[in-house]
């Protein structure tokens, strides 16, 4: 209570953290009465889990597109080492009677360190790189994960792990061992653990990361490079050590994510449809629409467009439609010369001026 | 002979892939921008011949003029409506809109279409050639794919080197300004470039269509991607390089189904994109440029 008191001459920085776990937490505490006095749908109830999936990869994508100025198409390929990488821990640990919650625990710490691993060496050869080159380079990597956990099998029996990548019968495991990943097919009965409560707990950590990252000195330095390369350069900052970092970082968000989709699923595979191409476009619309640079925006935009075609039932042929239309609408919105004119002369006076913020 | 016949169907799919590279080598040379939707301009071309020829029983070769209209006219609304007022703004804000024009086309593929899978007809209806006694056949669509693909590359360079839009394309992406300064019409030129790439994109999608007949809404998605790589691998902005690129990469992605992995192929080509980009930038022909202060 006592930081509530000085709330107005807070620092601006500080005072927008407060106000986002602040969000987070009414609207958890909100759908939890709504959920135990039964008006919500069981249907909503079953789109929690996803939307905190969702706002924690936006989370860990904004870093990269919004501070870092680099924007990567990989991000489902994060999502998706993260995922296996836990679900084939948590399959392993079945069996060895330990604690649900501890099991769960460290398959959440091994998906965001595999995925951060990741986001490390990819990120060594793709920062070299910039702005479309670097996009095409993620999207290739993320495929090319994607492509890969497809043709891989994992067995286990009694005298350990098995591992081929050409089908179940060369894996030569023993009659009373187990297929734990089975190649296109995925892993099957990973445990059911992610609930809403862990996904809200989740969402605060990495807004917690995030914006301690984006307001120290590492931040600031990392903002620096986005706006001018060279004077960045020029003025000391190791280009390649912050850039690898809010990848990284990125990167492992990302991975928390995966953990808690794959924990919501009985049977995950790798597919187009989740961890391709097109999950990392859906997560940037997200992070377009609530503001690139704004973690809050990003979580607001991730349930709004969740949400909107299961109540709008109409809508939900139309969801690919609008996400693109929005992504179109937003770019040219904020950068054509006739709009950015148009929003001069029709917004009050510093309203818009504030929450635009240049990114380059 | 399998070797003969995969080298053939590599540089049958290198060639397809060399004149969707052109349509994206030529954009990026101008307009400095990765046109993501490109691939999906070939789509809407081929279910526009899938339409016209299937469905109205249309000549397929008025169905292939009508197909390369529609999409002329199509790059060039796209460049009007989505990227030209955007000319002046960052690169990031650039290319999210090219992936939102993309994402656009497919999901309104989408919802004319239905996602179902359509079977193509191929256009090419002649007899395929039987060489060294019947033990090796290359098809017709094989042959007028590499023959229009080497006509195209030919014409597009003579285009550029002998006409006045041509030369003004040259001089749009040397320097817009000095150009705009030297009375082209930087506008019309670039107008100009996106017609030249989407007419080849449609071209190239009825060759693609015939010789893998399924369609879908993806269906262009995966080959643009490639065909960038293939730009890319060849130095961007360069037309040979294009060419040179696309025939090596369709022959990697046909060998490595082959001898390495079918399920893996597209990893390798995109493996192989990323080798390039990181050894050498600038690609095969490519030009290198210094970054002033």
């Amino acid at each position: 209570m006592k930081k509530m008191f000085d709330f107005k001459n807070m620092k601006k920085g500080t005072k927008d953290q407060l106000i986002t776990y602040a969000m987070v937490i009414v609207v958890f505490v909100i759908v939890q009465i709504l959920a135990s006095t039964g008006i919500m749908s069981s249907l909503m109830q079953g789109l929690l889990v996803p939307l905190c999936t969702y706002s924690i990869v936006a989370i860990g994508l904004n870093l990269c597109v919004g501070y870092l100025g680099e924007l990567s198409l990989g991000h489902a390929g994060f999502m998706c080492v993260g995922a296996f990488s836990s679900a084939f821990f948590s399959k392993c640990m079945m069996t060895t009677g330990m604690n649900e919650n501890l099991r769960f625990f460290l398959a959440l710490i091994l998906g965001t360190v595999v995925a951060a691993f990741f986001g490390f060496l990819i990120g060594i050869p793709v920062l070299r790189l910039r702005g479309d080159y670097l996009a095409i380079v993620t999207l290739a990597f993320g495929e090319i994960i994607k492509n890969v956990i497809n043709v891989l099998y994992i067995g286990r029996d009694a005298d350990g792990f098995h591992f081929s990548m050409k089908d179940t019968a060369s894996l030569h495991i023993a009659d009373d061992g187990e297929v734990i990943i089975n190649g296109a097919k995925g892993i099957t009965g990973t445990p059911h653990q992610s609930t809403f409560f862990i996904g809200v707990v989740l969402i605060l950590i990495s807004l917690f990361v995030v914006y301690n990252l984006v307001n120290s000195r590492s931040g600031r330095a990392i903002m620096a490079i986005r706006d001018n390369r060279i004077a960045a350069e020029s003025v000391g900052i190791n280009i390649t050590k912050f850039k690898l970092m809010a990848f990284t970082i990125s990167a492992a968000i990302a991975g928390a994510g995966g953990v808690l989709y794959a924990h919501n699923l009985s049977t995950l595979n790798a597919l187009p449809a989740n961890f391709g191409y097109n999950m990392s476009i859906m997560i940037l619309v997200f992070v377009v629409l609530g503001g690139m640079g704004s973690f809050r925006g990003s979580i607001i935009s991730a349930v709004i467009l969740t949400m909107l075609p299961e109540v709008l039932r109409g809508l939900s042929d139309y969801r690919m439609l609008i996400y693109a239309i929005v992504l179109i609408a937003m770019m040219l919105f904020n950068w054509a010369p006739k709009a950015i004119e148009w929003r001069q002369r029709h917004s009050l006076k510093g309203l818009f001026a504030k929450k635009t913020k240049e990114v380059q | 002979m399998s070797f003969i016949s995969n080298l053939i169907n590599g540089i049958s799919l290198g060639s397809i892939y060399a004149i969707i590279a052109l349509g994206y080598t030529m954009v990026y040379g101008i307009a400095k921008m990765l046109n993501f939707a490109h691939g999906d301009v070939i789509m809407i071309g081929c279910y526009v011949v899938f339409t016209t020829m299937s469905g109205m029983q249309f000549h397929p070769i008025v169905s292939v003029i009508l197909s390369v209209v529609v999409c002329t006219v199509l790059g060039v609304v796209i460049e009007k409506v989505a990227y030209k007022p955007l000319r002046k703004a960052s690169p990031l804000a650039v290319l999210i809109t090219a992936i939102g024009v993309s994402y656009l086309l497919q999901n309104v593929a989408l919802l004319i279409f239905g996602a179902d899978t359509k079977s193509f007809t191929s256009v090419v209806t002649l007899p395929s050639l039987k060489l060294a006694g019947g033990s090796l056949v290359i098809s017709s669509v094989t042959l007028v794919t590499v023959v229009a693909c080497i006509v195209i590359m030919i014409g597009l360079m003579l285009f550029i080197k002998k006409t006045k839009a041509g030369q003004a394309m040259l001089a749009v992406s040397e320097d817009k300004d000095a150009a705009q300064l030297m009375g082209v019409n930087v506008n019309g030129t670039i107008s100009l470039t996106f017609a030249i790439g989407s007419g080849l994109a449609a071209i190239a999608g009825v060759l693609l269509c015939s010789a893998y007949p399924t369609l879908t809404p993806y269906t262009g998605a995966m080959p643009g991607i490639k065909a960038f790589t293939a730009a890319v691998f060849g130095g961007i902005g360069s037309i040979p390089g294009a060419f040179v690129g696309g025939i090596l990469l369709g022959i990697i992605e046909i060998f490595g189904r082959a001898y390495i992995s079918s399920q893996l192929s597209d990893a390798i080509v995109f493996a192989v994109l990323i080798i390039v980009l990181l050894v050498k930038p600038t690609g095969i022909l490519g030009k290198q440029i210094h970054e002033k202060v």
